[in-house]
């Protein structure tokens, strides 16, 4: 055993829904320095606190003093106490890679990242940054061309065009930028960056290197996988990268298509359709399931297809899959074969200019050597525990190795990457940290934006249904808000799914006007465990959009008795 | 929340009766309500000859303030079979959105507001049929005040399009058994403007039906299409899509705009209006005049004025007696290669309408007599005002005739409308000096009548010749009685 800080590791999974499990681990094991990511009900609050007041964890208190400690030893000298290259290397440096090396650094762990491409990853280079500079670019042509929409605010808007490769250097240059802010950050913070492919070759061991130089090799006390993922593409649909392409190629925006098939309609397919459409493309979307947006809330579903798809020049197939796509070439369009999701028969025959395909993403976890340390990926997701450690093929956790972000699956979001790795840092600091994945907010930058956090509906009436307690939903509209109004931008909807008997807030679901940006409210409530009784006192600016979700909680009808404040101290 | 919609004498009797609210629907336990919705529908169907069986849909009032509702969209489209429960349509009221629900098992048979449109409370938005018998039923129904509006100025052939292409795809077999690509746009106008896509001949690349050609059919002025200029920048490149045929309607006139000016887009009707125009252009057109003695006609308008005999009516029963002796200016030339000589004598008469224009038609004007025809005029005039006229009430013209001397115009020049041989254009009768063949100045009441005729059927003696005899008839008026 290696001390207080390890001994954590070997915690068994905590269930953090299971209380009960919990405290049987916590006598077995010292839980040592074990601290929730608060939003586990007051129950489970109140066994940590019992344990740290029972004192059974001396070390608790400790344990960060004592992770700094080692590692203020190591910065002066340049490597670790215990021989080792570097406290921590991160394989792969996106948001993910990125936002743990900022908190490994705050936490004074010697860290180096390991990146075979750009710094930044998908989200800077071919994600959620180019995405937003184009979406940016769709809303205001969508404003402008709205005529009506406009001269009921008395604007007069004779003329409006884009110039395509302008708006293709807005999301390149905003990339660019984003990735040498990102670039600058890690140097600044002494941040190790080692440039090439990186592969474990055992226990904290990787090595890395680029083809046709010879593989340098380093040890770190504990590794960190972050290496995202890449586009999924179906078989059958050939990608040539000009007719026939992924996010990737369309980001670029080196045309833009009179007509694009896109296949998928989740977060990507819907953004792009709002940027093709504003630039004049019209749109036809491929779904495999029998609903459009299938992600989503249903109600939100629905009502972002009248508002966002019924509206614009779109038409769409669902319950088949693209069989086959041929790109187009000798003089013939792009060929898309329809086949019935469910009988496989052939449907349809689709003949456009173009297709996206936007059928999700796939871990890139190819060549990391996760076979040297008895891991196997299951469909390539690296199999992990709800610290992010890794587990291997016998089911036990791998230790000094974690894996956070795409490359594991649990919630393919930039930010999610990134509050895994902050909480992977925590761990290793000996501060073990369970992120909770249902605080974790969503948001689709569409015109007007979707954000959601929580469980849908139907998600949390199954969950009513199993633990036998009661879901109500409450719901405002942004034709009640005034700030909405008088942006004449009164289309959306909020819903809040709650508990009525204790005020906790299972999800929120908007669509509307600056969504992605409401939804935090909620997120943090979620996150701190705030009950619904005690936000609806919050006071919010007016006219704000904000009051929107204040008109939400102040909807709700929670029957629990008194109000309690979350902070308040329970007696023992 | 869904609502029950309206439907039948639940929606007539529902502003301000609380019952009707359709708030109602929140506790579905009442059930006076479905019940009364069971009702067939009975007042309005008398006016509207639906049976029982077909249902309308009424605009619901969502709210005690709600007057009107607009049709945020269409759940179901046309054909659609509806159980019981099921939302049907999203209606937007000054409140919020809401999903309207069916209380019946039936088929949405037609939708008579489209989407994006507004409808009073209570004004029916779309029908429902309980078998598939009675979808064309109702389907009828739903269009004749559709097809009203998109009237034409005259008789054209109703729609240009779907005569030809019906051969299209016979004619290019190489193609194989190539089926319809339409884009999405094209088919969302097409259902808007209920245009049959599968009749649309496609210019877009390869072959495919593009948003133009479906205005195209419907007679529509294509929309600016896309986001791209019409004074584009240099730096516009491939990607920046205009479509060819937009580029192509946008050329002839880049005149700059003249700052301040306000764009009115056409109505559906002035639509029609345009498009006709635009063909008639096609028809090479010539003009005679010629003076009409009018004195005997009105003193028998004055006679027959307190009978309801309008002028309108004097004047296309005399043109009516006068084709009936010259046949080939009642004919027409369809094709270029013949004459077709029609065997009823139909008048249309132009008639302006709320910014747009109409010709109902009097038919056999030659062989009722002017009592009945009177009677028959009243009857187009009041439809044609309500738009409720039938395509056959509005398209059926042989020959049409404009009146426009009761502004004091003493001469004008009509437009030949596509599908007819001539129009008569009539001026004013006005006192004038005339120098009788005695020898002797008269005062005269003068009008100017002047025939516009498709040259390649009715030439100029043609003309002279059926002018000559429409002058006698209107001098001896007394005939027209008869």
């Amino acid at each position: 055993m290696q001390g207080s800080i390890s001994l954590s590791f070997s915690t068994p999974a905590i269930s953090r829904s299971d209380p009960a499990r919990f405290l049987v681990a916590g006598v077995g094991v010292t839980p040592e320095g074990v601290s929730f990511s608060r939003l586990q009900g007051q129950a489970l609050r109140f066994c940590v606190r019992k344990f740290a007041g029972v004192g059974r964890s001396p070390h608790l208190v400790s344990s960060r003093k004592l992770c700094k400690k080692t590692l203020a030893a190591v910065t002066d000298n340049g490597s670790t106490g215990k021989g080792f290259d570097y406290d921590l290397v991160i394989i792969g440096a996106g948001v993910g890679g990125h936002g743990a090396a900022l908190h490994a650094v705050e936490k004074g762990l010697k860290t180096a990242i390991i990146e075979g491409d750009v710094i930044g990853g998908t989200c800077v280079n071919r994600g959620c940054v180019p995405s937003k500079a184009l979406l940016a670019v769709s809303g205001r042509m969508h404003e402008l061309q709205s005529e009506d929409h406009l001269k009921s605010m008395g604007l007069q808007v004779l003329n409006h065009s884009y110039d395509r490769q302008g708006v293709a250097d807005h999301a390149n240059n905003l990339a660019s930028k984003i990735r040498s802010n990102l670039t600058n950050s890690l140097k600044a913070l002494g941040v190790d960056i080692l440039t090439g492919v990186g592969t474990i070759v055992g226990t904290q061991k990787v090595k890395y290197g680029k083809v046709g130089t010879v593989d340098k090799e380093v040890t770190a006390k504990d590794i960190l996988i972050a290496t995202g993922s890449v586009p999924f593409v179906p078989n059958g649909i050939e990608v040539d990268g000009k007719t026939v392409f992924t996010s990737d190629q369309a980001l670029k925006l080196e045309w833009v298509p009179e007509w694009i098939a896109i296949v998928g309609s989740g977060y990507i397919g819907l953004e792009f359709s709002d940027v093709y459409t504003a630039l004049g493309s019209e749109v036809t979307f491929v779904e495999a399931l029998d609903q459009l947006m299938p992600g989503f809330d249903p109600e939100i579903g629905k009502l972002a297809q009248r508002i966002l798809i019924n509206p614009r020049k779109i038409d769409f197939h669902t319950g088949v899959f693209a069989k086959k796509i041929t790109p187009a070439r000798e003089g013939k369009p792009v060929q898309i074969e329809l086949i019935d999701a469910k009988t496989k028969e052939p449907k349809d025959m689709l003949e456009v200019d173009a297709a996206l395909i936007a059928t999700g993403r796939a871990p890139f976890t190819k060549g990391l050597g996760l076979e040297s340390v008895n891991v196997t990926t299951q469909r390539g997701f690296v199999p992990v525990d709800e610290r992010m450690q890794v587990i291997d093929t016998n089911g036990n956790p791998v230790p000094h190795l974690y894996c956070i972000g795409d490359a594991n699956g649990k919630m393919m979001l930039a930010h999610a990457a990134s509050a895994q790795g902050i909480s992977v840092i925590e761990t290793i600091c000996g501060k073990v940290h369970v992120l909770n994945h249902l605080s974790i907010p969503a948001a689709c930058f569409t015109h007007p934006e979707i954000s959601m956090v929580g469980l849908t509906e139907p998600q949390a009436r199954e969950k009513a249904e199993k633990e036998g307690f009661e879901v109500f939903v409450a719901k405002t509209s942004f034709k009640a808000n005034t700030k909405a109004l008088a942006e004449n931008e009164g289309e959306g909807l909020a819903k809040l799914i709650y508990r009525p008997d204790n005020g906790e807030i299972l999800g929120v679901h908007i669509l509307g006007l600056h969504a992605a940006d409401l939804i935090h409210e909620a997120s943090n409530a979620i996150a701190m465990g705030t009950r619904i009784q005690d936000i609806k006192f919050a006071v919010h600016a007016h006219p704000t959009l904000s009051e929107v979700l204040d008109e939400l909680f102040k909807a709700a009808k929670v029957t629990a008795g008194i109000s309690r404040s979350v902070d308040e101290p329970v007696a023992v | 929340m869904a609502l029950p919609f309206a439907t039948s004498s639940s929606a007539t009797a529902a502003p301000g009766n609380p019952l009707l609210s359709f708030s109602s629907s929140i506790s579905p336990s009442i059930p006076a309500l479905p019940s009364r919705c069971l009702l067939p529908r009975r007042s309005h169907s008398r006016t509207a000859t639906v049976r029982a069986k077909i249902r309308e849909i009424f605009m619901p009032a969502l709210s005690s303030t709600m007057t009107e509702g607009k049709i945020v969209s269409w759940i179901k489209s046309e054909g659609d079979r509806l159980s019981k429960g099921e939302s049907v349509v999203v209606v937007e009221s000054d409140k919020a959105d809401m999903d309207v629900e069916t209380f019946y098992d039936g088929i949405l048979a037609a939708i008579v507001v489209p989407e994006g449109e507004v409808a009073p409370v209570g004004a029916p938005i779309g029908l429902l049929a309980e078998t598939e018998d009675e979808v064309a039923l109702a389907k009828a129904k739903a269009q004749s005040p559709a097809q009203s509006r998109t009237a034409a100025v005259s008789a054209s052939p109703p729609s240009p399009v779907a005569a030809a292409p019906v051969a299209s795809p016979l004619t290019v077999p190489a193609e194989g058994s190539r089926k319809l690509v339409a884009t999405p746009y094209a088919k969302k106008l097409a259902k808007q403007h209920k245009v049959d896509i599968g009749s649309v001949t496609g210019t877009g690349p390869f072959g495919r039906v593009t948003p133009q050609d479906v205005e195209l059919a419907a007679g529509i002025q294509p929309k600016k299409p896309s986001p791209t200029p019409v004074a584009a920048p240099p730096s516009v490149s491939k990607g920046a899509a205009v479509t060819p045929v937009a580029e192509k309607a946008a050329a002839p006139a880049a005149l700059p705009p003249i700052p301040g000016s306000t764009v009115v887009p056409f109505t559906t009707m002035q639509a029609a209006v345009s498009k006709n125009m635009l063909e008639s252009l096609s028809v090479p057109t010539f003009r005679v005049g010629y003076p009409v003695i009018a004195n005997a006609l009105d003193a028998l308008y004055e006679k027959v004025k307190s009978k309801g005999v309008t002028m309108t009516v004097l004047l296309a029963k005399a043109a009516a007696m006068a084709l009936a002796q010259h046949p080939v200016v009642n004919a027409s030339c369809k094709d270029g290669k013949s004459f077709s000589y029609n065997s009823n004598i139909n008048i249309a008469v132009a008639v302006a309408i709320d910014g747009g224009l109409i010709t109902p038609v009097l038919q056999d004007a030659d062989k009722l007599d002017i009592y009945l025809l009177s009677q028959k005029w009243k009857e187009l005039v009041s439809k044609a005002r309500s738009k409720q006229l039938q395509p056959k009430e509005y398209n059926s013209g042989t020959f049409t005739l404009s009146n426009l001397g009761m502004f004091g115009v003493d001469r004008f020049d009509a437009i030949l409308p596509p599908g007819q041989g001539a129009i008569m254009a009539v001026g004013a009768s006005k006192p004038t000096v005339v120098a009788g063949a005695d020898g002797f100045f008269t005062v005269k009441n003068k009008m100017l009548v002047n025939v516009t005729a498709d040259h390649r059927i009715i030439y100029g003696a043609d003309l002279a010749a059926f002018l000559q005899t429409f002058s006698k008839i209107i001098e001896n008026s007394d005939n027209l009685t008869l």
